[in-house]
C-alpha cells in the first residue's frame, strides 16, 4: 500500500527473555479504522507504545507518511500529526473543557511560551468547533475534574483532533464506559475519521465495538500477528477462533 | 595519606555512619508505610540525646547506668512518637500530603521549646561511656573504643530490622503497606495499629541514634534541623523505603565526610583545596550526583502507585482588580496613621509575601514542592549586599541586580531539579539550599561567614522607614502582580496542565521540563528580589536567610494560608510574621505557641486559612438561603 499513513514493518521488542512483539507488520490508510485486537498479554500495549514514541523497538521500521519516526520523542511524533487518547483518560483536571482543547491548539501553534498575554483569549472559535464535533460544547465551561467518564473521553478526542492529525492512536478508547456509550463514541470517531480523512488505529476489548466499527482488524497473539482482514474474514479465521475460543472449536 | 591514616578515617566514618543510619532507617520506615515526610524525626533524635543525658545523670555514670539510660531514652522517644501519631497525625492521614508536612513542622517547633524549657539553652556535654572511655591502638593510631562499638552497632541494628521485616508477621504487613497501602487496608488489616507501631519503631530508632551520640556530641537545640537534613539525604540517596539502602548511603556519606576532614588542605597544581571545608557540602554533592544518575536512589524503586487519586486541584480564580486596588490603597495609607514599628513590620511582611507567593507558584500551580526555597531568598539578599559592599555598586543598582544573580543560581539548580518529581525533587531542592548555605557560611573572607554582612543601608533618599516601606511595597507588589499575571498566561496554564497530567502534556507536544525549568528561574529571581529588599531594610544579612529554618518558614506561610488559593500565601505570610512577632514579645517560648496555633489550624481547617474561611463562608451562605 503506497498511500498508507502509518506503515509498520518487522517490529520487534523483547523484555528480558520474553519476546513481547515479534515481526509485526501492518499498515493503515487515510480514513480507515483499523482495530488491533488480541487476548490479554498479546503485546497490544507494547506495540502501541512503540508507535507513539514511549518505547523504542529493538528492530523494525515505523513510517508516518513515508517518514521513519523510530527514536522520536512522543511530542515530536505529535508534531508530525499523530493524535492520541489513553486507556485511562488523561486530561487537565483543573482546567475547563474549553481550556483543555485550547491548550492543545496553543501548543500546536507554538504560542504557549507567552508569559504576559492571557491564556484563553485566542483559539476560542477553533476550540468550540472541535467541541461541537464531539458534542461537548454545552459543557465547555465546566472543569474537567468534575466530568463524567464518558464525557472525558469525548474531551480527549477533541484534544487529539486539535493538531489536525493524519493518524489517531486510541488505546482502549472505550474502557470503563457503559456499553451504549461505547458504540456512540466509536461511531463518532468513525464519522470524524471519514470526514477528515484520518487513519485510526485502536485497540479494543469490546468485540461488539470492534466488529461493528472497524474497517479492518488485525489479531495479535503472543507477540505475533496471526490474522488480518475485514471483520467477516477475521470472524471466519480458524486461528482467531482457536485463540479466543480454545482449540476444541 | 598513609595507609594507616586511611584506615583511621575509614573507622571514623563508619562510627559516624551508625547513628546516621539509625535515624534514617526510622525515617524511611515511617515514610514507606504512612507516606508522611516526618520533619519532626530530627527532633526525636534530639530528644534521644537530651533524654540520655538526664537519665545518665539520674542512674549514675556506671556501665549499667549508661546502657540502661540509652535504652530507656530510646524507648521514651518511642512513646513520644506514639503520642505524636495518635494525637495529631492519625487525624490527618486523609488530608493532602502537604498538610501533614505542615503538622510535622509544628511538632518541630513545639519539641524545640519543650527541650528549651526542660534543659535550657546551654549545650549539655554528656559523659564518656563508662568502661569504654579508653582508646584502642590500631596501626599505631588511637581510636576510641566507643567508636569501635558504634561501628558494630550499625550492622547489628540493620540485621535486627531486617529480621523484624522479613521474619515476623508485623514485618510482612509493613512491607506490604510500603508497596500498596490501600490493598493492605482492603484486606482488613487495622491500619491505625500498624501506623502507630511503625511510628513507635521508627521513633525508637531515632531516639537510639541520638542517645548513642551523647558521648560524642553535646546535646543542643540546633540538632533537630541539622540531623533531619542529613537523614533526608541518606534516605533519598539510599532510596526511600529501603533500609539496606539507608545503611549503604549512611556508610558512603559518613566515610566521605571523615575523609574530607582527614585530608585537610591539599595543594594540587598550585591550587589550594580545603577538603575540610567540604564536609558540610559533600553529602549534598553525593546526593545531587546520585539523584541525577538514579532518580530513585541507590536501592529505591519508583514510588508506589496511590490508587485513590487525590481530589483534583480546583481551578484557579483570577484575583479581581477592584479588590487588589482596595488593598493597595489601604497599604499605601497605613504609614499615615500607624507608627514606625508597624511600618517596619509591614516592610517585613511585604518581603515575606513575595517570598511566599513565589514559593506557592512553584509548589502549587507548577506542582514542584521545594524544601529549599530560602536558597533564592538568601542568595538574593547576599547578592544585593555583596554587590553594594564588595563591588561598590550604588544601592539601587545592587537591589535590582540581585534578582538576576538569584535567577542565575536557579538556572543551575533548576536544571537538576526538574529531572525529578515528588519527594525526591523536594529533597534535591533542600540539598541545593544547604550547599548554598554552607558555602556562604564558610567563605569568611567574602561573605563574612557566620557573622554575615553588615552596614548595607539604603541610599539617603530611601533611608526613612516610611519611604523604604513604599519602595518595598512597589518592588514586592510588582513581583506578586507579575507572578499572578504569569499564572494566567499561556505559560502558566501550561505549567498547571503539566501538573495535572504530565502524560497528556507530552502527548500534545508540551516540553514540560523546559517550562518547569523556566518557572524555576522566574520564581528564583523573584524570591531573590524579596531577599534583596529584605536585606536593605535590615542593614545586615546573616546565613540564616538561606537556612532550612527560612525554607520551612516559607512553607508554613504557604500552607497556613492555603496552597489552593492565590491570596493564601499572602495571608499566610502576614499572619505568620505578625503572630510570631506578637508572641515573641511576650514569651521566650514563641515557637511552642506558634506550633500549637499551627496544629490547631491543621486540625480545624485542613484546606488552610483562606480555604477554610471560604468553606465556612459558603456553608453560612447555604444555611441562609
Amino acid at each position: 500500500m503506497s498511500d498508507a499513513v502509518l506503515q509498520v514493518e518487522g517490529l520487534h521488542k523483547a523484555f528480558g527473555g520474553v519476546q513481547a512483539v515479534a515481526d509485526v507488520s501492518f499498515a493503515v490508510s487515510a480514513g480507515e479504522m483499523l482495530a488491533l485486537i488480541g487476548p490479554n498479554g498479546a503485546g497490544k500495549s507494547t506495540c502501541f507504545n512503540m508507535l507513539n514514541g514511549q518505547l523504542a523497538p529493538d528492530l523494525g521500521i515505523v513510517r508516518l507518511s513515508g517518514r521513519d519516526i523510530v527514536g522520536l520523542r512522543p511530542r515530536a511524533i505529535w508534531r508530525l500529526g499523530v493524535g492520541r487518547t489513553f486507556q485511562i483518560t488523561a486530561t487537565f483536571a483543573s482546567l475547563s473543557v474549553r481550556e483543555n482543547v485550547q491548550m492543545a491548539l496553543y501548543s500546536y501553534a507554538g504560542k504557549l511560551r507567552s508569559m504576559l498575554s492571557r491564556f484563553g483569549a485566542a483559539f476560542r472559535p477553533e476550540a468550540d468547533a472541535l467541541l461541537t464535533q464531539v458534542g461537548m460544547l454545552d459543557q465547555a465551561e465546566r472543569t474537567c475534574g468534575v466530568l463524567a467518564y464518558g464525557d472525558l473521553k469525548r474531551v480527549e478526542l477533541a484534544m487529539a483532533l486539535a493538531n489536525d492529525p493524519r493518524l489517531l492512536l486510541m488505546d482502549e478508547p472505550t474502557a470503563g464506559m457503559a456499553p451504549r456509550e461505547r458504540v456512540e463514541l466509536m461511531e463518532l470517531t468513525a464519522t470524524l475519521a471519514r470526514q477528515r480523512n484520518i487513519a485510526v488505529l485502536f485497540t479494543e476489548h469490546d468485540m461488539d465495538v470492534v466488529f461493528s466499527q472497524a474497517d479492518r482488524i488485525i489479531v495479535l497473539d503472543r507477540g505475533q500477528l496471526i490474522a488480518g482482514g475485514t471483520p467477516a474474514e477475521v470472524r471466519a479465521n480458524p486461528n482467531v477462533r482457536a485463540v479466543y475460543l480454545g482449540s476444541m472449536h | 595519606m598513609t595507609f594507616s591514616s586511611i584506615i583511621i578515617q575509614l573507622l571514623n566514618g563508619l562510627a559516624a555512619a551508625s547513628s546516621l543510619f539509625l535515624v534514617s532507617a526510622g525515617l524511611s520506615l515511617i515514610f514507606g508505610v504512612t507516606r508522611i515526610v516526618n520533619f519532626a524525626h530530627g527532633s526525636l533524635y534530639m530528644l534521644g540525646l537530651y533524654g540520655a543525658y538526664s537519665l545518665i545523670e539520674a542512674l549514675g555514670r556506671t556501665p549499667i547506668g549508661f546502657w540502661s539510660a540509652v535504652i530507656l531514652a530510646a524507648l521514651a522517644v518511642g512513646l513520644v512518637g506514639i503520642v505524636i501519631e495518635v494525637l495529631i497525625l492519625r487525624r490527618i492521614y486523609r488530608a493532602p500530603e502537604l498538610f501533614q508536612l505542615l503538622a510535622t513542622f509544628a511538632v518541630v517547633l513545639v519539641i524545640k521549646d519543650i527541650a528549651l524549657f526542660t534543659w535550657g539553652a546551654e549545650d549539655l556535654v554528656g559523659p564518656r561511656a563508662p568502661g569504654l572511655s579508653m582508646a584502642v591502638e590500631i596501626l599505631g593510631k588511637c581510636i576510641p573504643a566507643y567508636d569501635l562499638l558504634l561501628i558494630a552497632i550499625g550492622p547489628v541494628v540493620l540485621g535486627a530490622v531486617w529480621l523484624l521485616l522479613t521474619r515476623t508477621r508485623w514485618g510482612a504487613l509493613v512491607r506490604a503497606a510500603t508497596q500498596d497501602r490501600e490493598m493492605v487496608g482492603a484486606l482488613g488489616v487495622d491500619q491505625a495499629k500498624l501506623f502507630t507501631s511503625v511510628f513507635f519503631v521508627g521513633s525508637v530508632l531515632a531516639g537510639l541514634g541520638g542517645a548513642l551520640q551523647i558521648p560524642r556530641e553535646p546535646a543542643n537545640l540546633e540538632l533537630d534541623l541539622a540531623i533531619i537534613a542529613d537523614a533526608f539525604v541518606i534516605t533519598v540517596v539510599g532510596g526511600l523505603g529501603s533500609i539496606t539502602g539507608a545503611f549503604l548511603a549512611a556508610v558512603i556519606i559518613g566515610v566521605a565526610k571523615a575523609f574530607c576532614i582527614g585530608i585537610g588542605t591539599v595543594t594540587w597544581f598550585g591550587f589550594e583545596i580545603s577538603f575540610s571545608k567540604l564536609t558540610l557540602v559533600v553529602e549534598f554533592l553525593i546526593m545531587a550526583i546520585v539523584l541525577v544518575a538514579r532518580p530513585y536512589g541507590l536501592l529505591g524503586k519508583p514510588q508506589a502507585v496511590q490508587r485513590i487519586a487525590a481530589d483534583p486541584v480546583p481551578p484557579l480564580t483570577a484575583p479581581s482588580w477592584k479588590v487588589a486596588l482596595v488593598w493597595v490603597v489601604l497599604l499605601l495609607g497605613v504609614p499615615l496613621v500607624a507608627d514606625r514599628y508597624i511600618t517596619i513590620m509591614l516592610t517585613d511582611i511585604v518581603c515575606f509575601a513575595l517570598f511566599a507567593v513565589s514559593l506557592h507558584f512553584i509548589m502549587g500551580p507548577a506542582g514542584m514542592v521545594s524544601f529549599g526555597h530560602a536558597a533564592y531568598f538568601g542568595l538574593g539578599a547576599y547578592a544585593g549586599g555583596l554587590l553594594f559592599k564588595r563591588a561598590g555598586l550604588p544601592m539601587e543598582a545592587a537591589l535590582l541586580l540581585a534578582p538576576l544573580c538569584a535567577g542565575a543560581f536557579a538556572v543551575v539548580y533548576g536544571w537538576f531539579c526538574v529531572r525529578l518529581s515528588g519527594v525526591y525533587l523536594a529533597m534535591l531542592t533542600l540539598a541545593f539550599a544547604q550547599i548554598s548555605w554552607s558555602i556562604v557560611f564558610q567563605w569568611d573572607s567574602f561573605t563574612g561567614g557566620s557573622n554575615g554582612v553588615f552596614g548595607i543601608w539604603p541610599s539617603a533618599w530611601l533611608a526613612d522607614k516610611t519611604t523604604y516601606y513604599y519602595l518595598a511595597l512597589a518592588c514586592c507588589g510588582t513581583g506578586i502582580a507579575l507572578l499572578w499575571r504569569v499564572l494566567f498566561s499561556p505559560f502558566g496554564a501550561a505549567l498547571r496542565a503539566g501538573r495535572d497530567s504530565p502524560l497528556r502534556a507530552e502527548a500534545i507536544g508540551i516540553d514540560l521540563r523546559g517550562f518547569q525549568w523556566a518557572a524555576f528561574v522566574l520564581v528564583g529571581a523573584l524570591a531573590g528580589l524579596a531577599g534583596s529588599v529584605y536585606a536593605f531594610s535590615k542593614g545586615s544579612i546573616s546565613p540564616s536567610t538561606i537556612s532550612i529554618g527560612q525554607s520551612t518558614d516559607g512553607l508554613i506561610m504557604v500552607l497556613l494560608g492555603g496552597v489552593e488559593t492565590l491570596t493564601g500565601p499572602v495571608v499566610g505570610a502576614a499572619v505568620y510574621t505578625w503572630v510570631r512577632d506578637a508572641v515573641a514579645r511576650h514569651t521566650e517560648f514563641w515557637r511552642a505557641v506558634m506550633g500549637c496555633i499551627i496544629l490547631l489550624i491543621v486540625l480545624l481547617f485542613p484546606q488552610g486559612l483562606v480555604g477554610g474561611l471560604k468553606a465556612l463562608f459558603l456553608r453560612w451562605k447555604e444555611q441562609r438561603a
